[in-house]
């Protein structure tokens, strides 16, 4: 069944970084994802669009390997990763950030950036990053908790990309930010792409998502229902605004 | 006097010293794996007699001497390792309470090993080399060993903060203890961290054991006299904080010292009263910090509690047809192990009821057991009263030390409710065990017989089977009562039922003290079937197996304290008559029960039966 599906696929794509098959997740009892299918191409940024409720923070963390109980197939760069425990997705290369930011409360700015282990060559140098985020070098002896929400954010974003990883799962960075923060975050998903990463994009905020990203999935009750190019956008706004009561 | 005083202090400060080093090891791995490791004493105790074992082996000197001292630590270690990978390991997701239980058959398991490598008799190790004699201190001697212990304390401190706070592992440990998810989805192998955190608090239990050699004999005891100690240092200093660790360490080896100077009469009470203290005026330790999130995968949602499915009905029908008709055939000492099954099932049911449905864990629940027990002796032994009195003021008694003691203990929550429970039943059984003038003392109190028309063995048996069996099933259907509704909502979600106007306080004091009530009626009617009391009656050992019942049964079914009662009680009692080691048999049964049936004996059973018939009750 999947041979035949992967042969229908066009050539042209190649293979992608990330393939997403019938991916279904639980927590405890609950069936939260029933068959999630996408895929991510090397270089894109991609949003995974959708209402509350509808499992998209709930598949990046089945990426990881973050969720009780998982089936179907994950594939990165052709490798199943299903089975993978998340440190082990980790060192395969994809790096996420969660919707909380996971910022160690107990450690400071540079003890935070510095605690993912280097998984690849490739990742930022600390100046590099220090220049991508100037606000985190003033602060690199402040206390995790003691940053202000967006320096946080920034710190759950910049200490993924030390690592080499190239595939960065982010959980909605622009929520609760104010505008301007939002703004700048933006730009750095932009820089991160044109250096080469990859993006799989969590998103609430539409108008944010589509001044970043190449794709659009739309989740629905744990599924994956539409995609959409980010230069179809026009077009299909009332079928957007239908499934995401914008 | 003044000299008098300070050498007091310095031992205090030397003790202290061991007690930190073990419970600095308890803090870290509890802070990274969040297991509540009660075989921490037991490595502490392997510690000692391994170090006996190296020490009198190696060749004299100071060489022979520290090797076998470091040598013993690592040794520790090592076997703190084969635990974890072993057994922890595997149980990391389990509820907090089963992991404990797992831990305490380690400790059973322990017991015998040493018993059979070491023998009955206690050993005493040789001296410190280079630290036999003793300094002047203010025209007094004091052993030089124990100067040398005063600083061991502060040097551990000092090298574990260094660890902590200088190198990438005790990065990675500080950022696990807040968030082990997050480290594990940044790629750091929890698994070796975890193992590796481990090993290190393994083997500082074993260098405090090791250390102890020139100070005291060694011996099969040491391992619940330090860990119940650790505990209280660990709780009252904040769980996984050094620091706190440090000074709680300081606080208690102080007290010990003058409390003896002081209050002789009442230095086993004067420990827990102070924990007590320190946990109703900051419930989360001297340093310790508030859980910013509850454990992720800490066993889930708790499932519904269904009425009875037919099959479950028909079993419970023909089994209390056995306990009714059965018993004119047996003889008197399957009579005597009924009786005890009985009055065990209402423990149990009692424990479960604020454990399960309640969300409250008690490591102190034989203190209602022991306190009905003692009510009913009491009045028998003092106001000569028949019986029926007896029975009766057992769970009033009982009920009302439930009132009292619930009213600060359900206030918290987690381990820190669980060792405050475990603080009053300590009181309790040190005044038990203190008051010998009241009480008797070790002695206890004999002569608590059955009036004449309850003496025969049947008779009793029949009158406690009436009693226990109405009690749990009373509180079987308060479960099944808003009030049961209420109670199990606050412990979904005490915002959500508060929201709904439930006083979630209100509801779990008030179990609290129904649960204590019905140990109490278990606690009066052990008293006459067994003619006497000890201070046993409200020990810890009571209150663990009250627990292994429990959670051998199954916590998130109804039926599981029963049929963990029963089972308990049965292998324990064939196990002691037929195995000589029965230690370590019901250890590794335990061991085996945590692994194989996580959810209990009754929650295996319905999981069976479930696979074949779909939900029950559905």
């Amino acid at each position: 069944m999947s041979e035949v599906m992967e042969r229908r696929r066009p050539a042209a794509a190649g293979t992608p970084m990330l393939e997403v098959r019938n991916l279904e997740a639980w927590y405890g009892e609950s069936h939260v994802l029933h068959g999630v299918n996408l895929e991510v191409h090397e270089g894109e940024v991609v949003t995974l669009l959708g209402r509350n409720g509808a499992g998209k923070t709930t598949t990046l963390r089945a990426v990881m390997g973050l969720v009780g109980r998982r089936s179907g197939s994950i594939r990165f760069r052709g490798q199943e990763v299903i089975n993978e425990r998340p440190d082990r997705v980790a060192r395969m290369g994809i790096a996420y950030c969660p919707e909380e930011r996971g910022i160690f409360a107990s450690l400071d700015v540079t003890e935070n950036l510095l605690l993912p282990p280097v998984v690849q060559e490739g990742g930022l140098d600390l100046d590099t990053i220090y220049r991508l985020f100037p606000n985190l070098k003033e602060r690199a002896r402040s206390q995790g908790t003691k940053l202000s929400g967006g320096e946080q954010q920034m710190l759950a974003i910049a200490r993924i990309l030390r690592t080499g990883a190239k595939l960065l799962l982010l959980d909605e960075p622009s929520e609760g930010l104010a505008p301007v923060i939002v703004q700048q975050i933006g730009h750095t998903i932009q820089e991160l792409k044109s250096r080469g990463f990859t993006v799989l994009l969590v998103e609430q905020n539409f108008r944010f998502a589509q001044t970043v990203a190449d794709r659009h999935y739309i989740m629905e009750h744990g599924r994956v229902v539409d995609m959409v190019r980010n230069e179809d956008l026009a077009a299909s706004m009332d079928r957007l605004h239908e499934y995401l009561g914008v | 006097m003044a000299e008098n005083l300070l050498l007091q202090a310095l031992s205090g400060l030397a003790s202290a010293s061991s007690l930190f080093l073990v419970a600095a090891g308890l803090t870290v791995i509890f802070g990274v794996t969040r297991i509540v490791n009660f075989a921490h004493g037991s490595l502490y105790m392997l510690g000692a007699y391994l170090a006996w074992t190296l020490v009198t082996a190696l060749p004299r000197g100071p060489l022979g001497f520290w090797g076998g001292v470091l040598g013993a630590a690592l040794l520790v270690g090592l076997i703190g390792v084969l635990v974890e990978v072993l057994l922890l390991r595997r149980i990391y997701r389990a509820p907090e309470l089963f992991q404990l239980l797992a831990t305490f058959g380690v400790v059973l398991i322990v017991q015998d090993l040493a018993l059979l490598v070491w023998g009955p008799q206690d050993l005493l190790g040789p001296r410190a080399p280079g630290l036999r004699g003793s300094v002047e201190i203010l025209g007094l001697r004091f052993p030089l060993y124990d100067l040398f212990l005063i600083a061991v304390g502060p040097a551990v401190l000092g090298l574990l903060l260094l660890l902590f706070h200088r190198t990438r592992w005790g990065t990675l440990v500080r950022a696990a203890t807040q968030d082990r998810e997050m480290v594990g989805a940044l790629g750091v192998n929890q698994r070796l961290l975890f193992t590796s955190v481990f090993f290190l608090g393994a083997c500082l239990a074993g260098l405090g054991g090791a250390l102890q050699l020139p100070r005291e004999s060694v011996n099969l005891h040491m391992d619940l006299a330090i860990i119940v100690e650790a505990f209280v240092v660990v709780v009252v200093g904040g769980l996984g904080s050094l620091v706190g660790a440090f000074l709680a360490a300081l606080l208690i080896g102080e007290l010990h010292a003058f409390g003896i100077l002081v209050f002789p009469r009442i230095t086993l009470v004067l420990v827990f009263l102070v924990m007590a203290v320190v946990l109703v005026l900051r419930p989360h330790g001297l340093l310790g910090r508030p859980p910013e999130a509850p454990p992720a995968g800490a066993g889930g949602a708790e499932p519904p509690l269904r009425p009875a499915p037919p099959a479950l009905r028909r079993l419970g029908a023909a089994a209390l047809a056995a306990a009714v008709l059965l018993p004119p055939f047996a003889d008197a000492y399957a009579l005597s192990v009924l009786t005890e099954m009985a009055i065990f099932v209402l423990f149990a049911a009692s424990l479960h009821f604020i454990m399960g449905p309640g969300g409250m864990a008690s490591f102190g629940h034989a203190a209602y057991f022991g306190l009905g027990a003692y009510a009913a002796a009491l009045l028998a032994k003092w106001a000569a009263a028949p019986m029926a009195a007896g029975l009766l003021l057992a769970p009033f008694a009982a009920g009302l030390f439930g009132l009292l003691f619930g009213w600060f203990c359900v206030r918290l929550s987690g381990v820190y409710a669980a060792m405050l429970t475990l603080a009053f039943a300590q009181i309790a059984w040190s005044v038990a065990f203190q008051w010998v003038e009241v009480t008797g003392g070790d002695n206890g109190i004999l002569g608590v017989w059955p009036d004449a028309w309850a003496a025969d063995p049947l008779a009793y048996y029949y009158l406690t089977l009436a009693f226990c069996l109405g009690a749990t099933l009373l509180l079987r259907r308060v479960l099944h009562a808003p009030f049961g509704y209420a109670l199990r909502a606050q412990r979904d979600s005490p915002l959500r039922a508060e929201a709904l106007g439930v006083d979630a306080f209100q509801v779990r004091w008030l179990a609290f003290s129904l649960a204590a009530l019905a140990a109490g009626i278990a606690g009066g009617f052990f008293a006459y079937a067994k003619g006497s009391v000890f201070p046993t009656a409200l020990s810890i050992p009571r209150s663990v197996d009250a627990l292994l019942m429990v959670l051998l049964g199954g916590v998130r079914t109804l039926s599981g304290p029963i049929v963990g009662a029963i089972a308990f009680t049965g292998l324990q009692e064939q196990l002691m008559r037929l195995v000589e080691l029965w230690r370590l048999a019901l250890g590794a049964v335990i061991v085996a029960l945590v692994l194989f049936f996580p959810q209990g004996l009754a929650g295996a059973a319905r999981a069976a039966y479930e696979r074949r018939h779909g939900p029950a009750g559905a």
